[in-house]
């Protein structure tokens, strides 16, 4: 099972753009995973969309979905 | 031959079948509030005095420098120093006389926010930074405004239309639902530090002013309840889905009276760091006594020179070489605005830990000489 993450902003500097991770249950276990390889990532602010749908809680994920972690822009 | 068509200037646009007469006229009737005249707002009040919204407010209490000609694309380097409310409002009405342009060269804060947008339909979201922004957001849920929100960052950008219903029963989410906190002012790079590409705000600003035009007129699927983002590199976009979060309406002041009393620059400065900052009140009262040490964290060239009290010049570049020769026991630094003083005091504290009171001024030398020119100690 494999799940795509793609990264916006200022994140990708972490991360790169996109990332491909295998064997993931569900959005918290993703995190911490994300977290373990970049630890960097966990002080900052995002939110997690599960197939272009912002989740509020921790989601479980099927075989090829797409994480997106999209951060706050402050510019205008 | 005297042309009476009233619709002359807005012909290309009243041809259009969905638009017509009947979106003209609601364009006309429209009143629609810019808040920040920069990157976002100068391209987004372009194309909606161009298309004739009747009313136009825009708020911003900066002035025109060098460095915002980039993407600012009203001003010119005759408008440098100036009033960019003011500024932008007369290159505006010149491009559409028939139309009312209404500058507030003021800064916006929680006395005067609510006055301001309730004498519009629409607000256009077109600050830099997130205290003014949660700000907005909040004050249009208290009041029931739709709210375009845009946010640029290097080659990125972000579109959304929030608080706007287009049937009663619909759900409808705000900013707070996409991000329910303001992020701390460490954890976000501004377009100052970060950077931008001049172009991207301009792409942003544009949609937004299609969006608002969207939801005036009725025309078309404006992204409600939908954040999209942009990216200028690629040409990638993706728009996510947004769905109201239980804790949000929590997180806005109940009412008009707590709204004024909340303090948004403090909700966004860094959590770590705000324990060291203290007012102009209790740093007034720290310089009269003694075996205290105060440090100017500035650059040599900037002003004001600070002549009021004594104090020690530190430059933020060459502090953490000299922090071992702190001697004193209380120490409070400042800067320009407080956030480069927040930066010091942590660094210190990291040194020092509790042995040493540590303090920064919050608001900066800038505010505290604001307020000294009112009542000097």
């Amino acid at each position: 099972m494999q799940i795509n993450v793609i990264i916006f902003g200022q994140l990708t500097e972490i991360t790169g753009n996109t990332l491909l991770l295998n064997n993931i249950e569900d959005t918290d276990s993703l995190i911490r995973e994300l977290n373990g390889l970049y630890p960097a990532l966990a002080s900052k602010k995002y939110v997690v969309a599960v197939d272009k749908q912002v989740i509020n809680q921790n989601t479980i994920l099927k075989g090829n979905s797409t994480v997106a972690l999209l951060p706050p822009f402050s510019g205008g | 031959m005297n042309s009476i068509d009233p619709y002359e200037r807005y012909q290309r646009q009243v041809i259009l079948k969905e638009f017509g007469e009947a979106g003209q006229q609601k364009l006309l009737q429209a009143k629609v509030l810019v808040i920040g005249a920069g990157g976002l707002g100068c391209p987004a009040l372009q194309y909606l005095v161009a298309a004739g919204v009747g009313s136009v407010g825009l708020a911003d209490d900066d002035t025109v420098s060098l460095d915002n000609l980039q993407r600012q694309i009203l001003y010119t380097v005759n408008d440098i120093g100036k009033s960019k409310a003011v500024s932008a409002a007369s290159r505006l009405q010149q491009l559409n006389p028939d139309i009312k342009i209404i500058a507030y060269n003021e800064r916006l804060t929680t006395q005067n926010t609510l006055t301001l947008i309730s004498r519009y339909d629409i607000v256009i979201d077109g600050t830099d930074n997130f205290s003014t922004r949660y700000m907005i957001n909040d004050a249009c849920v208290l009041l029931n405004k739709p709210f375009v929100y845009g946010a640029v960052s290097q080659y990125e950008g972000q579109l959304a239309i929030f608080n706007y219903k287009k049937n009663e029963d619909d759900p409808s989410v705000n900013y707070r639902d996409l991000f329910p906190q303001p992020p701390n002012d460490d954890q976000v790079l501004n377009c100052e530090e970060g950077g931008v590409l001049g172009v991207l705000p301009g792409i942003i600003g544009t949609m937004m002013a299609n969006e608002t035009i969207k939801i005036i007129t009725g025309i078309g699927e404006p992204l409600i309840n939908q954040l999209h983002t942009y990216n200028a590199l690629n040409n990638q976009v993706y728009q996510v889905l947004l769905s109201a979060r239980n804790e949000t309406r929590s997180l806005i002041p109940e009412n008009e009276t707590t709204f004024i009393q909340t303090d948004y620059e403090w909700l966004c400065a860094s959590s770590s760091f705000r324990k060291f900052e203290i007012d102009i009140e209790n740093f007034n009262t720290l310089l009269r006594s003694d075996d205290i040490t105060v440090i100017d964290v500035r650059e040599p060239d900037e002003i004001p020179v600070i002549n009021e009290f004594i104090s020690e010049k530190i430059p933020l570049s060459q502090l953490k070489e000299n922090l071992a020769e702190i001697k004193n026991n209380t120490i409070i630094f400042f800067c320009q605005t407080g956030k480069r003083s927040l930066q010091a005091a942590q660094w210190l504290f990291d040194i020092f830990g509790e042995t040493k009171k540590i303090y920064s001024l919050r608001g900066g030398i800038l505010q505290w000489k604001k307020q000294q020119a009112k009542q000097p100690v």
